[in-house]
């Protein structure tokens, strides 16, 4: 997984509540067997029409927005199913952070596993950073995981709230499994005093 | 000290799988069942093998095929190509790492929320996880179950773990007594509606109250199957005597002496008196009548005695846009009745509705009478197991009598991936969970439902409130 740091980038505004990860990626993208390639399948309905052409009234479609590196939306992004392939086809596309006023549980978590940094901020203040986003290629906004700030491109900082064990994670572009595993000698105690306890819980194999 | 104090259902079963708890809170969960299928897992293995890790306990593991099969004759393989790979992928996968697997051709296969309880592998008090986001079904049986990400499949096959935080406590009381024509979808879909798809957000809820105590094993899961459409982290209801009823006999689960020390123990998941919620939704039954959604996200939900809101009374500007939107692709308009809808296609299946006391509901209304002109309506049932039930009973008959389709099972129409799609501009009665945008295929128009209410659309061929056939 790639470090997130620092990122000074364009930014697209989607002034859209609810969007859902099967508007992210369409169930029909999803027979991938990769992580990669799912770029050009981001937001798949709104971006192209039934013939597959460009829809030009798309933000994605338009200069600067097709070089965007941060994605500003409303309420509630990323609802919907668990599929990963959202991160993935966001991260595939060159998305690095999104900013919304909330985010659903499991696409939340996703985001951290894929070097994808969500950032919470209240709902006028993502109008804001939309309205600072229309005004085009000059106007980048910057995102310090560290200090924990967003930069308008008028230097305005605001601060957002993230958890500790997730920010260090993402900074160092650590991984998971190997972090767990430290825990691998507390992991076989639990299944000890598992099986003793719970010895009637049965295992699976299949015949 | 934190012991005395009472503790809800979804305390008690995560405190029971606490391996460490880190500075910040975070927990090292342990994950006594992971569900696995074809969709959300291939990068998992894929991510085991480069690292040179095993699966750490394959005996707490079953994968399943669902997503991507065709609900025809399956002996005839897989036509499409992506699909094929994917679930022969899958195939590779569980016979390299040794994980448990109910084979397409076998009896046993079906949607993996619907196997798991059915075959005992899900059962109550336990951590179960699933890259899906509908193990919230699994809840029904008093466990703790939800939707995780692949990379988090990667890292249970890989540990047997999750880093997590825990949830928010949410009760949803259901009081009173469900009229007739009602069921558990009526109920779910009710609560969506009240506290909207992100009323649940970073809450596990929990289900109780007379109508929830009232409701079969079945329509508890159709409950617990749509906590994730309200946000919620997962739905739970806590274990009772048909819960206990239910689990007895299943093929995998603890038998004789051992069930009956299972038991002793699931008796005391129950929430303590004066547990504390951090949020606490209360219904009447009495209140709820069988519901249509008219929207593209399972909020957007009324009664089918209702009619399609107007846009216009609605204050926020970009809320207001969002329902224009939904108004135009789903060709409704303010103000319109639901009852009366012309449909194109019925769809009765899915891990919310997949199962024999759904194909029963559905039967009851069929039975003699014939699917209207004009209109595929298909049964699917959710396994392999249902379907030979439901054969057993008749029930495929009363079906293809009337002119159904009826199917072999998987996730079919529920959502576009395998051959069972919605063309652009069909509208269609749905039983399955998410009504979003193209879910049963690009165009496609969906409307939540009962089984009841999609078997009384199949043979008015409008959307019809159930309640007039009687």
């Amino acid at each position: 997984m790639d470090k997130f740091t620092t990122l000074t980038a364009v930014a697209a505004p989607l002034p859209i509540a609810n969007v859902d990860t099967d508007k992210i990626i369409p169930a029909r993208f999803l027979k991938t067997i990769k992580r990669t390639g799912l770029g050009v399948h981001l937001f798949d309905t709104l971006r192209y029409d039934s013939e597959g052409r460009e829809r030009p009234e798309f933000v994605l479609n338009t200069e600067p927005y097709r070089k965007a590196q941060v994605l500003i939306a409303h309420e509630n992004f990323g609802c919907g199913s668990s599929r990963e392939h959202a991160p993935w086809a966001l991260l595939d596309f060159g998305i690095r952070c999104v900013i919304a006023p909330d985010f659903a549980d499991i696409f939340h978590n996703n985001c951290f596993k894929n070097g994808i940094l969500p950032v919470r901020l209240p709902r006028a203040v993502c109008d804001q950073l939309m309205e600072d986003a229309r005004l085009g290629g000059n106007a980048r906004v910057t995102v310090d995981l560290e200090r924990q700030v967003v930069v308008r491109p008028n230097g305005e900082e605001i601060h957002f709230e993230i958890d500790p064990f997730r920010k260090h994670l993402l900074l160092n572009g650590l991984d998971d499994i190997g972090q767990t595993l430290q825990y691998a000698p507390k992991i076989d105690t639990y299944e000890s005093r598992q099986r003793e306890e719970k010895s009637w819980l049965p295992g699976i194999t299949v015949a | 000290m934190t012991e005395t104090k009472p503790r809800t259902l979804f305390d008690k079963v995560w405190d029971a799988h606490v391996v460490e708890q880190l500075p910040d809170g975070t927990c090292v969960l342990y994950i006594d069942r992971h569900l696995v299928h074809e969709v959300t897992s291939p990068q998992a293995f894929e991510g085991l093998r480069l690292a040179g890790r095993k699966v750490r306990r394959p005996d707490a593991t079953i994968a399943v095929v669902d997503h991507n099969i065709p609900t025809s004759d399956r002996r005839l393989g897989i036509a499409e190509e992506e699909s094929r790979i994917q679930v022969e992928t899958l195939e590779r996968n569980v016979a390299a790492f040794g994980v448990p697997y109910f084979p397409v051709l076998d009896a046993r296969q079906g949607i993996v929320h619907i196997v798991g309880p059915e075959q005992g592998i899900s059962l109550p008090g336990m951590t179960i996880v699933c890259g899906d986001s509908h193990t919230s079904t699994h809840g029904a049986l008093g466990s703790l179950a939800f939707g995780i990400g692949t990379s988090e499949v990667e890292h249970v096959l890989a540990t047997q773990t999750l880093l997590q935080k825990p949830a928010k406590n949410m009760l949803v009381r259901v009081d009173g007594t469900l009229p007739f024509g009602c069921s558990a979808k009526d109920i779910v879909l009710a609560i969506i509606g009240k506290i909207g798809t992100a009323g649940g957000t970073g809450h596990v809820i929990e289900y109780a109250g007379e109508a929830i105590r009232a409701l079969d094993m079945a329509g508890r899961m159709s409950v617990c199957n749509m906590s994730i459409e309200a946000g919620a982290r997962a739905g739970m209801i806590a274990p009772d005597q048909t819960t206990f009823d239910y689990v007895r006999g299943k093929p995998y689960a603890p038998k004789g002496e051992a069930l009956e020390r299972a038991i002793a123990y699931w008796a005391t998941l129950p929430s303590d008196a004066g547990a504390q919620y951090d949020k606490t939704v209360v219904l009447n039954a009495a209140d709820i009548a069988p519901m249509v959604t008219w929207g593209t996200n399972p909020e957007a939900v009324v009664p089918v005695t209702g009619v399609v809101p107007d846009p216009a009374a609605e204050p926020d500007e970009a809320k207001r846009a969002q329902m224009q939107r939904m108004l135009e692709y789903m060709d409704l308009t303010a103000g319109q009745k639901l009852a009366g809808v012309p449909v194109d296609v019925v769809f009765i299946g899915s891990c919310t509705n997949g199962r024999i006391e759904d194909l029963r509901m559905a039967a009851a209304v069929t039975r003699g009478r014939k699917v209207a002109d004009g209109v595929r309506a298909m049964v699917v049932p959710g396994s392999g197991i249902v379907k030979q039930l439901a054969e057993a009973e008749g029930l495929d008959k009363v079906f293809l009598e009337a002119g159904f389709e009826w199917r072999e099972p998987g996730c079919s129409m529920c959502l576009g991936m395998n051959p069972d799609k919605l063309t652009p501009g069909q509208r269609c009665a749905s039983t399955s969970n998410r009504n979003f945008e193209g879910r049963q295929g690009p165009g496609g128009r969906t409307h939540l439902l009962s089984p009841a209410m999609a078997a009384a659309a199949a043979v008015t061929g409008r959307l019809t409130d159930v309640r007039d056939m009687a």
